[in-house]
């Protein structure tokens, strides 16, 4: 599904991507994880098609084409989400609104008429259970206002509306009390399937306890240095990040 | 001939074809006069320092254009708000048209300036109230001069206008160029209500210039909504002169939503003439290419105890041009004054101006008195951020800048003038998407 090869990004002439190889495949569920400043946001910024990068090198394929000359919204009309680590406030939009216009959009670069309003409402309703969002909440204006934890969820709720091909969860964990980390986790499980895949970026290990990774992949300094299966999170949780920082050096 | 010749000699064309009772006439004839001694503002004039009408002046204008009168209702019932019930007052090139409109005379009077001018009956309100708020600068004397059509509305005692009112004022241009001068009194009198929609339209493509007056009493207790609607074409220009008088406890709004036209000017002053008044302005101006926007406010707080809300925000694109000057005088009687100013624009081009001052003259020591003005850009994180969710580009811009008028747009009371409104908009920011909130 997703295919990166030799991926060498910067901004504003500073390299911090220097060489990323990284294939996900339908159905496998990714954790990149990585001390502050290894480049995971920007990699997901990179994926989803941030301008502000400059992609000097390598590769982004998804679905077999090439998607470095996308636009932002192609990628997502294509089927890549992301979940951003600080989602961004929107004053005067309303949840629905916003949610409306996202799908709307994407269906309309498919060439296919509106949603009806009915089928809409109801898909609304059903995703916002399933995150156990007030209906309330939906009519406030995009993330004004909203908690970490509010945020996060609302973020995996539009996720839940827009069913993703490929979801990338950018520090989704951070600023979630266990509660909404498991209402979160929950969601991300249930929409889960053998089409789909998910890149969970995260710091900790802890959000990997509820999604299990199928596959687990260190970035230190721009690169990919250990992959490995669920148990190498459990020990980096352990070992901490200098202990690949002494391997490397 | 220059312009200012030309109307100080059709003057006494006019004066020679209009009847009027004889204190009309000695305020029209001393109009004239203030006109010729102060004529056409210039640059030089701090109030117009940024706006120049020198170009516009320019054109060969028709002062008595003549009437078109084959208007049919099917193609101009865009232009109205047709999903609800209103009386309508309509005019074709500065004439009344009678089969456009629905006027009324039961319990109310929604009707002609002309009439109201000359019949006896309406001869005190007039004495009363003609030309009693307007001032006396240039333009509103040249209006006052040439006053004789417009719309008259007499709202009495406790009487609540029971639908809205629409004036609009056409022009199909049918001389090469013409200028128009409308003039429309609006006296609502103790606990009573009304709303009402104002649009002026030009029908082609020719130059059309408008110098409109218009006087509003809200008595005590009044409640007064305006709502004017600037989307006319590229040629047409609009110099809007408007008076509010308030007195105790009334509450009046002015909401201007400025989208098209060559030059607009807007002259809004409130005067508070007594206790616990509420006056509130508002306007969303969204213009592009060389259109130029001057919004040009005063709140004159002259008694204790009344508040002002003042809220405007501008989109500017291309080359246009936008003005707010927002004048708030605070007089030394007018304690616990609360007044409130805010001016924000988005410049979406780098070849797009907006000029915007305050200006607060506080003789008073105890009120409360907050001005504001930013001037952005677009938040690209949150573009990024709407974009990645499949939003196109230019949609998710649109979808900002609405939200960021729709601070104006939430106090609209018609609901089917806010939707028509949010069309507006969506058409002249380019996309198709329902806004509605």
């Amino acid at each position: 599904m997703l295919k990166i090869e030799n991926l060498h990004a910067s901004v504003e002439d500073k390299s911090i991507l220097k060489g990323i190889n990284l294939e996900v495949k339908p159905g496998e569920v990714h954790a990149i994880m990585g001390p502050n400043g290894s480049g995971k946001s920007t990699l997901s910024s990179v994926i989803a098609g941030k301008e502000e990068y400059e992609v000097s090198e390598g590769s982004i394929i998804f679905d077999g084409e090439d998607i470095e000359e996308l636009a932002a919204e192609e990628r997502a009309h294509k089927g890549i989400f992301l979940s951003f680590q600080y989602p961004v406030e929107i004053p005067g939009v309303s949840v629905t609104n916003f949610i409306k216009t996202a799908i709307n959009e994407t269906r309309k670069a498919k060439g296919l008429e509106d949603m009806p309003a009915k089928d809409m409402l109801k898909l609304i309703r059903e995703k916002s259970d399933l995150l156990e969002i007030d209906r309330k909440f939906l009519s406030r204006s995009l993330n004004e206002g909203f908690s970490g934890g509010e945020k996060k969820r609302n973020e995996i709720f539009q996720m839940a509306m827009l069913e993703p091909k490929l979801a990338i969860l950018d520090e989704t964990d951070s600023g979630l009390d266990i509660d909404a980390l498991r209402i979160v986790a929950n969601g991300v499980n249930k929409l889960k399937s053998k089409d789909n895949a998910v890149i969970v970026i995260t710091h900790y290990q802890r959000l990997l306890d509820y999604i299990v990774p199928d596959f687990v992949h260190v970035l230190h300094n721009g690169k990919i240095v250990k992959s490995g299966t669920k148990e190498l999170a459990h020990e980096l949780e352990e070992k901490g990040y200098d202990w690949i920082k002494q391997e490397m050096a | 001939m220059d312009l200012k010749d030309k109307l100080l000699s059709s003057f006494i064309v006019f004066e020679n074809q209009t009847e009027g009772n004889a204190y009309v006439n000695d305020v029209r004839n001393e109009a004239i006069k203030t006109f010729e001694t102060k004529g056409f503002p210039t640059k030089k004039d701090e109030a117009w320092k940024y706006t120049s009408l020198n170009k516009i002046l320019k054109e060969d204008y028709s002062v008595f254009p003549k009437k078109e009168d084959a208007l049919d209702y099917k193609d101009v019932k865009k232009y109205f708000i047709h999903d609800i019930d209103t009386y309508k007052i309509v005019f074709v090139d500065g004439k009344y048209s009678s089969h456009l409109s629905a006027t009324t005379h039961d319990g109310i009077d929604v009707c002609l300036m002309s009439a109201a001018l000359t019949k006896p009956k309406y001869r005190l309100v007039i004495e009363n109230y003609f030309n009693k708020a307007a001032t006396t600068d240039g333009l509103s004397s040249l209006n006052t001069a040439f006053s004789k059509e417009g719309a008259y509305i007499h709202i009495p005692k406790n009487k609540i206008a029971d639908k809205p009112i629409q004036i609009i004022h056409f022009s199909t241009g049918l001389e090469c160029a013409s200028m128009l001068q409308p003039r429309n009194l609006i006296v609502v009198e103790e606990n009573a209500h009304v709303q009402i929609i104002e649009r002026h339209q030009s029908l082609t493509s020719n130059p059309v210039l408008t110098n409109s007056v218009t006087e509003i009493f809200a008595k005590k207790r009044a409640i007064v909504d305006y709502y004017k609607i600037q989307n006319d074409v590229q040629n047409a220009s609009l110099i809007d002169n408007t008076f509010i008088k308030q007195k105790q406890e009334s509450f009046a709004s002015v909401h201007t939503f400025s989208f098209g036209g060559k030059l607009t000017r807007n002259n809004l002053n409130f005067y508070q003439e007594g206790e616990r008044i509420d006056s509130t302005l508002k306007g969303v101006t969204i213009i592009g290419n060389k259109q130029h926007v001057d919004h040009n406010t005063l709140v004159h707080h002259i008694e204790p105890n009344c508040e002002s809300h003042q809220d405007y925000k501008g989109i500017f694109s291309d080359s246009a041009t936008g003005v707010f000057n927002g004048k708030v005088v605070v007089e030394k009687e007018a304690q616990k004054t609360n007044a409130f100013q805010a001016n924000n624009n988005i410049l979406v081009s780098d070849k797009a101006t907006i000029n915007t001052k305050p200006q607060l003259e506080i003789f008073a020591d105890d009120v409360k008195c907050s001005h504001g003005c930013t001037i952005g850009q677009l938040d690209e994180s949150a573009l990024f951020y709407m974009r990645s969710r499949g939003i196109p580009e230019k949609e998710a811009k649109a979808l900002l800048m609405y939200a960021f008028s729709n601070n104006v747009l939430s106090s609209v009371k018609i609901p089917e003038l806010k939707q028509r409104i949010t069309k507006i908009i969506a058409n002249q920011l380019g996309v198709n998407i329902g806004f509605d909130l």
